[in-house]
C-alpha cells in the first residue's frame, strides 16, 4: 500500500461501491448498495488531501449541517483508527448509518472537496458509512457512559431525525430526554417513508437503540396534543422542543382524487415501510398496485414510491413531473437508479383529473403536455400548459408524492404558539417559538427538507436549550415572532 | 424501539362474534372523551386498525373496546384473554362528539354501533339532553349494550329484523314513527352499519334536523398523515382521523365511502382465510 502522505498522484475516481444488480434487485427490498470493506475505505480515505483550513475557500466540513470534523475522522481512517474515527463522528453526529446513506453528500461535503475539483470528490458519505456499519458491528450493547446529571429535564414531541438528534444531544449534555413518538417505531420518516431498499429499518432500530442506551427515554404510541398537551408538558419539564415534521400529504385537488387506487406517498410508503406490506400476508396490512403505476412528483418521494411499486409486482412504474429532466428535485443518485431499475420517466406533463371505473377505482389518468417559460420565484423556469395536449395514460395505480406540509396537530392543541402562513412554527435563529421554554426544529419549523437539516436544526435547537436551562433563561419578546410569522 | 404493551385486564364474548377487551390504558383513559377512538395492532405483524371506544374510566385506567369478528384482526382480539397485551395502542383519537344542550336528541344505533353509541348517549344524558335511544340489531341474542343505553335514555326503543324482541324491522322504522308523529327532536346522532346512517341521514334530511353520523373509513397512522380515511363531505375532502370521525350526515358521500370501504376486500379475504387455516 502506497504512503499515505506521498500526495504524488490523485486518484481520479472513488473506489465504485458495489450494487445489487437492477435487474435482481427490482425482485427484492434489500439495500441497493452492498457496502465496501476495511481495505478499501481505507484506500479511499487516502485520496482525502487534509487541506488545511482557509478564509477564502469552503471545505468539506463547512458544507456539513451536523459540523462534523470530516479532515479529522478522515485522517483517522486512512492511519487504520477506525474506533477513533467514529469517537470524531459521533461527538455531532446522532444517525451515522442513517446519514451514511441518505445524505446528499454532493451538495454538502463532497460537493466542496477540493480533490472533486477535476476529479471524483472523497467518497465521504461512504466512509461514514463504513464506519457506522463498523461500530454496529463491533460495539458491546449496554450503557454508554453519560456524563454527570444536571437534572433538567426535556420533552422532545417527535421521534424523527430533529427530536433523536435533540434528545440525543441533550443527553451528552447532561439533560433527561423524554422524546414522545405518535408511532409504535421511532425513527420518523425514517421508518414510515424512506424505503428499506434504501435505509434498512434494522439500521435505523440500531441507532434508535444508541440512543436510547445514551440515556434517553423514548415513549412509543404517545400522541402530544391527543394525549398531554404542551402546556401540560411544560409543568413536568424545564423545555419542550416540538419536531413533529411534515407529515401532513400535499394533494392534487383535481376531479377523481378520492378514487380507489389514488393513495398519497405517506400512505403507500407506510404500508409498505412501517407497517411492512410488501410481506403480506406474512404482515396483515395489504397493499396493491396493479399493472401500471403512476407516480406524480420529481422528488426523492416520488423516486421511493416508483421503484417501490417495481419491487411490489408493478409491470410498469412512470413518473409524471411537470418540469424537465434538469429541474428535477430528486437527488441524481436516486434518478439515476431509478433510471437502471426500468422506471419511465413522462417529463413536462401534468396530471389534469382522474379517470374511474363503474367500482369506483382508478382506470386513467388525463395528463397535458408542458413547456418552460420565464423563471419563478424559485428560479425554475416556471412550466406552462400546451393548451389541446391533453393525453390519457391508463394505471391501476397512482401516487401523489408533490410534498408534504407540517403536521398541525400540536400547533392546532397550542393555540399560543405562533405559525406561519405556510403552516410551520415560527421560530428565531436559536429554534426560539413564541412561547417561553418551547423549541421548534426540523420540518416543522422549516417545511419539508431533507433529513440531515432537520439533524441540523436539533442541532441548533440543543445547543440553545443548553445556554437556556443553564446560563440565560431569557425570551425574544413577541414581536420578533410576528415578524417570523408573516 | 419495541412498543410499549398493553394489558388486557377483561376479556368476554358479548355475542359468538362480539369480543369485549377491557384494557390497561391510564394515560388514554384519563383523556379520552365520548367519540374518539383508539388504534391498535395486535402483534408486530398487525394491521393498525381504528376502534371507537365503548368506554373508559380514569379512576380504573381502562378503555374499553367491542370488536364484530370480521376480519383477520378483529378474530386475532377475539382470541385474546384476560393477562394478554396488544403491541401497540394509540389514543385518544379524533375529535370528540360536540357535548351541548341540544335539548331533545335522538342517537340510533346499529349492530356493532352500539357499543360506541353507549358512551355518546351518556355523555349527552349529563350535558342535560332529553335522550331517545333507539336501537337495533339482527335478532335479540346480538343485541348488545341494551341495559347499559336504557340506564342513561329517557327512552328506549329496541328493534330487530326478525322481531325476535322490540319492533320487527328497522330503526329507521321507529324514527320515522317519532318524526311523523311531530315529536320534538332537535338533533340526531346515528351510528353503524354505512348503510343505516345513510337511511338516517336521508329520512332526517326533508325536516331539517342536524344529523351527525360517526364513520368508520379505513385507516393507516390515525394521525393525518396519510389520507387513507379521506371522505367527502359538503364536496371536500376531509380527513376522516383528524377532522372526524364525525360528520354532518346530511353531506356525507355515503357512496363513496362504501366504495373506498370495499377496496382491499380481496386481500382482507386472503388474510382471513389463511387465519382461519392456520388455527
Amino acid at each position: 500500500m502506497a504512503e499515505g502522505k506521498k500526495k504524488s498522484r490523485i486518484i481520479p475516481k472513488k473506489y465504485p461501491m458495489p450494487e445489487q444488480d437492477p435487474n435482481e434487485r427490482v425482485k427484492n427490498f434489500n439495500e441497493v448498495p452492498l457496502g465496501q470493506d476495511a481495505e478499501t475505505i481505507t484506500l479511499e480515505a487516502k485520496r482525502c488531501l487534509q487541506c488545511k483550513e482557509s478564509p477564502t475557500r469552503k471545505l468539506c466540513k463547512d458544507g456539513c449541517p451536523v459540523e462534523i470534523d470530516i479532515p479529522g475522522f478522515i485522517k483517522q481512517v486512512q492511519e487504520g483508527n477506525f474506533s477513533e474515527a467514529m469517537r470524531i463522528i459521533r461527538l455531532k453526529q446522532n444517525l451515522p448509518a442513517v446519514c451514511g446513506r441518505v445524505c446528499p453528500y454532493e451538495n454538502q461535503c463532497e460537493g466542496n472537496c477540493i480533490v472533486g475539483k477535476k476529479n471524483d470528490p472523497v467518497g465521504i458519505g461512504r466512509i461514514e458509512r463504513f464506519l457506522a456499519d463498523w461500530e454496529r458491528n463491533e460495539q458491546k450493547k449496554g450503557k454508554i457512559e453519560a456524563p454527570p446529571s444536571t437534572g433538567k429535564k426535556v420533552a422532545v414531541v417527535g421521534g424523527g431525525p430533529a427530536g433523536l438528534t435533540v434528545a440525543g444531544d441533550l443527553a451528552k449534555l447532561g439533560h433527561k430526554a423524554t422524546v414522545f413518538e405518535a408511532l409504535q417505531y421511532s425513527g420518523g420518516v425514517l421508518v414510515y417513508g424512506i424505503p428499506e431498499f434504501r435505509l434498512p429499518k434494522e439500521i435505523v432500530k440500531a441507532e434508535v437503540d444508541f440512543i436510547r442506551r445514551s440515556g434517553v427515554d423514548i415513549k412509543n404510541d404517545h400522541v402530544v396534543g391527543k394525549l398531554e398537551t404542551v402546556d401540560e408538558l411544560l409543568e413536568e419539564h424545564d423545555a419542550v422542543f416540538i419536531g413533529t415534521g411534515a407529515g401532513l400529504p400535499n394533494w392534487t385537488n383535481l376531479e377523481g382524487e378520492n378514487l380507489n387506487g389514488i393513495l398519497s406517498a405517506n400512505e403507500f410508503l407506510t404500508r409498505v415501510n412501517l407497517m411492512k406490506a410488501f410481506n403480506f400476508p406474512d404482515y396483515d396490512t395489504p397493499i396493491r398496485v396493479g399493472k401500471r403505476v403512476v407516480t406524480l412528483g420529481g422528488g426523492n418521494v416520488a423516486m421511493d414510491c416508483a421503484r417501490t411499486a417495481l419491487r411490489l409486482g408493478a409491470e410498469e412504474s412512470i413518473i409524471l413531473y411537470r418540469r424537465s429532466d434538469a429541474e428535477l428535485p430528486a437527488r441524481r443518485e436516486e434518478i439515476h437508479h431509478a433510471k437502471e431499475e426500468g422506471v419511465r420517466f413522462e417529463l413536462l406533463a401534468a396530471p389534469v383529473k382522474y379517470i374511474g371505473d363503474d367500482c369506483g377505482n382508478v382506470k386513467q389518468i388525463e395528463a397535458i403536455r408542458m413547456e418552460l417559460g420565464e423563471p419563478d420565484d424559485s428560479g425554475r423556469r416556471r412550466p406552462i400548459r400546451i393548451e389541446g395536449s391533453n393525453f390519457v395514460l391508463d394505471c391501476q395505480t397512482v401516487l401523489i408524492a408533490i410534498g408534504q406540509s407540517p403536521n398541525p396537530l400540536v400547533p392546532m392543541a397550542t393555540p399560543d404558539l405562533k405559525t406561519t402562513k405556510w403552516g410551520t412554527i415560527a421560530v428565531d435563529a436559536d429554534g426560539r417559538t413564541s412561547k417561553k421554554g418551547v423549541f421548534a426544529g426540523g420540518d416543522i419549523s422549516t417545511g419539508a427538507a431533507t433529513v440531515i437539516l432537520a439533524m441540523g436544526d436539533g442541532k441548533r435547537a440543543a445547543k440553545a436549550i443548553h445556554k437556556y436551562l443553564t446560563e440565560d433563561p431569557s425570551w425574544p419578546d413577541a414581536e420578533t415572532f410576528e415578524k417570523a410569522s408573516c | 424501539m419495541c412498543a410499549n404493551m398493553y394489558e388486557i385486564v377483561k376479556a368476554e364474548k358479548l355475542t359468538p362474534d362480539v369480543t369485549r377487551l377491557e384494557i390497561a390504558a391510564p394515560h388514554i383513559a384519563k383523556k379520552a372523551m365520548a367519540g374518539q377512538f383508539v388504534m391498535l395492532t395486535v402483534d408486530e405483524h398487525g394491521e393498525r386498525i381504528p376502534l371507537t371506544m365503548a368506554d373508559f374510566s380514569a379512576e380504573k385506567g381502562t378503555i374499553t373496546i367491542v370488536a364484530l369478528e370480521i376480519g383477520k384482526t378483529t378474530k386475532k382480539l377475539g382470541t385474546l384473554k384476560a393477562g394478554d397485551s396488544l403491541f401497540s395502542l394509540v389514543g385518544p383519537l379524533g375529535m370528540p362528539t360536540e357535548l351541548k344542550n341540544y335539548g331533545t336528541v335522538v342517537c340510533v344505533g346499529g349492530g356493532i354501533g352500539l357499543a360506541l353509541m353507549y358512551p355518546v348517549v351518556r355523555s349527552l344524558k349529563k350535558a342535560g339532553n332529553r335522550m331517545i335511544s333507539i336501537i337495533g340489531a339482527k335478532n335479540k341474542d346480538l343485541l348488545i349494550y341494551e341495559d347499559e343505553i336504557e340506564k342513561v335514555s329517557d327512552e328506549l326503543y329496541v328493534c330487530t329484523d326478525d322481531g325476535s324482541k322490540g319492533h320487527h324491522g328497522f330503526v329507521s322504522d321507529v324514527l320515522k314513527r317519532l318524526v311523523d308523529e311531530k315529536r320534538k327532536i332537535d338533533e340526531v346522532y346515528a351510528v353503524g352499519p354505512i348503510i343505516m346512517m345513510k337511511v338516517i341521514a336521508n329520512l332526517t334530511r326533508p325536516y331539517n334536523i342536524h344529523t351527525v353520523v360517526s364513520l368508520n373509513p379505513i385507516m393507516v397512522d390515525g394521525t393525518g398523515m396519510c389520507g387513507s380515511c379521506r371522505v367527502i363531505v359538503d364536496g371536500k375532502t376531509k380527513i376522516g382521523c383528524v377532522d372526524g370521525p364525525e360528520f354532518d350526515g346530511h353531506k356525507v358521500d355515503f357512496e363513496n365511502l362504501t366504495a373506498r370501504n370495499r377496496r382491499y376486500l380481496a386481500e382482507e379475504e386472503i388474510s382471513l382465510r389463511s387465519f382461519m387455516g392456520a388455527k
